[in-house]
């Protein structure tokens, strides 16, 4: 799930300075389900919109705003709206505001969140980021739990001097994820292999550089 | 004698510490802090941008001290460079003789000066510990074979021995070993119960162990350290003895000559982090017959 916030008010305002009318656009997906831009939130903004005197033309909430296609066909519904509209303005993720600006093609787009990472549901509006999309998966080797991206120092080798009674030095709330380790080796009743192994090589970072994409032939047929 | 050849002899080995300036005055760190220690430890640790805060980097501070004809120790974090960028530094200060370095992962950008800087740990300290191994077999971490001489790189490590839990910060100082760490200088110590406990649980692991001294300024110092710094514990007796001292200076100097006394027996040498007190240092050593 892509983590969004919602963006200062007045810096959207900043961004559609010179754009009286705009047509909003929200995300029945990830940001449905983090508060940022369900319909609950676009029908929010677009009152704000218009008590900030600005003329909104239209919203749409689509399935899912990273679908290039899906976003295509709403807009070409909505196509009377979005003509009078000098702006779109996206509340979903960076990946929505560029499918919707690839969409939209010659009309301008303004992004009403802020993306900031992947995260998955912890419990009810409680959501951490566990996978930092690394490229090589080594979670089996630290009982499951993942050092890379628990750690904010990415320690795979043990904790740093800054871990105090088991928690981060860097968010002391939290566990320090060695302590994690730990308590997962003594649930699964074994050593996981990374506290017994003497070295891990450095991470192959060609594997987590950005742009990163995956382009494959879909197996047809199910 | 430099660091290196005190342990090979066997010694009871001594460093201590300065810390770069915010700024380009390197002398002054020479003259009023690295100059009263002189002839009196075997190496002086140079700090690499410690607690995150921008300053003059450690290899500046351990060029002046060579030229000063003192023996530096060049202190690598992990947290601004990546692997070029270390293991260049690494060989670039070996070129000036300047090859005994701690390996530290280093303290989080956010608990410093520039909070919103990229934190980089694109290797952490152990991988740093391996990178020194690597380049004295004349090999860089991608395997290209370096041209000319190998260096002849002596990495060491620190070690919490205060940690609760501790059995995670030995298990990890066992893997700096094994990845080629020579030395090992501790967080402050304060108790040396507490250290010979730790002593016991280490064993014999074929390094020094340098026991971490952090001379007590004031009773509110204390106070922050144990408020603070992870496994760093000072005694409430210490602390009472720093509050009602008539002098502070010489109550810092009884209470790290008892602890010093203490620490001598259970480990193989001292690492003094002074803060600015290098002078102090002295009067312990003397005091201590060291």
């Amino acid at each position: 799930m892509t983590a969004t916030e919602k963006r200062v008010f007045d810096d959207i305002l900043a961004s559609l300075e010179k754009r009286g009318s705009v047509f909003v656009v929200g995300c029945g997906d990830c940001a449905t389900v983090l508060q940022t831009g369900g319909e609950f939130e676009v029908k929010e903004m677009s009152e704000a919109l218009t008590g900030a005197g600005k003329t909104v033309t239209g919203w749409v909430v689509p399935e899912v705003s990273c679908k290039i296609l899906d976003v295509k066909k709403l807009l070409r519904q909505n196509k009377e709206a979005v003509a009078a509209a000098d702006a779109i303005l996206v509340l979903a993720c960076g990946a929505g505001v560029q499918a919707v600006s690839e969409a939209a093609e010659s009309k301008p787009v303004v992004a009403g969140l802020d993306t900031i990472g992947q995260v998955d549901q912890f419990r009810l509006g409680q959501f951490y980021e566990w996978c930092s999309s690394c490229g090589e998966c080594i979670v089996a080797d630290y009982g499951g739990v993942c050092p890379i991206t628990r750690c904010p120092k990415g320690q795979v080798h043990g904790p740093c001097g800054g871990a105090n009674e088991g928690k981060c030095e860097v968010n002391p709330e939290e566990q320090c994820v060695w302590t994690l380790i730990y308590e997962r080796a003594e649930k699964l009743g074994e050593e996981p292999v990374a506290i017994g192994a003497p070295y891990h090589e450095p991470r192959d970072h060609r594997k987590s550089s950005a742009p990163r994409q995956k382009v494959f032939e879909p197996r047809r047929g199910g | 004698m430099a660091l290196r050849e005190a342990i090979a002899a066997g010694k009871f080995v001594l460093t201590t510490e300065v810390a770069p300036p915010k700024g380009i005055h390197l002398d002054h760190m020479i003259e009023a802090e690295a100059e009263s220690c002189r002839g009196r430890v075997d190496g002086f640790n140079v700090t690499d941008l410690q607690s995150a805060a921008m300053r003059a980097s450690s290899f500046a501070g351990c060029l002046k001290l060579k030229q000063a004809g003192l023996d530096p120790v060049l202190q690598m974090v992990c947290r601004d460079r990546n692997r070029l960028s270390l293991q260049s530094e690494l060989i670039s200060a070996a070129a000036f003789g300047i090859d005994e370095v701690l390996c530290l992962t280093g303290d989080y950008t956010t608990l410093g000066d520039h909070p919103d800087a990229k934190p980089v740990f694109d290797l952490d300290s152990v991988q740093l510990i391996h990178t020194c191994t690597r380049l004295n077999e004349g090999f860089d971490l991608a395997d290209n074979e370096l041209e000319g001489p190998a260096p002849t790189i002596l990495p060491g490590c620190v070690v919490n021995p205060g940690a609760n839990p501790l059995e995670p910060q030995i298990m990890k100082l066992r893997k700096k070993v094994a990845a080629g760490a020579k030395f090992v200088q501790t967080q402050a110590v304060y108790d040396p119960e507490l250290f010979a406990n730790f002593m016991s649980q280490v064993g014999d692991i074929g390094v020094p162990i340098m026991a971490g001294i952090v001379m007590l300024k004031s009773a509110g110092m204390a106070r922050y350290m144990n408020k603070n710094v992870a496994g760093v514990t000072v005694p409430d007796a210490m602390i009472q003895r720093m509050k009602s001292a008539e002098s502070k200076v010489a109550t810092s100097i009884e209470i790290t000559v008892e602890l010093v006394k203490g620490l001598q027996p259970l480990c193989q040498g001292l690492h003094f982090m002074p803060l600015g007190w290098n002078q102090h240092v002295v009067t312990v050593l003397d005091e201590c017959g060291l």
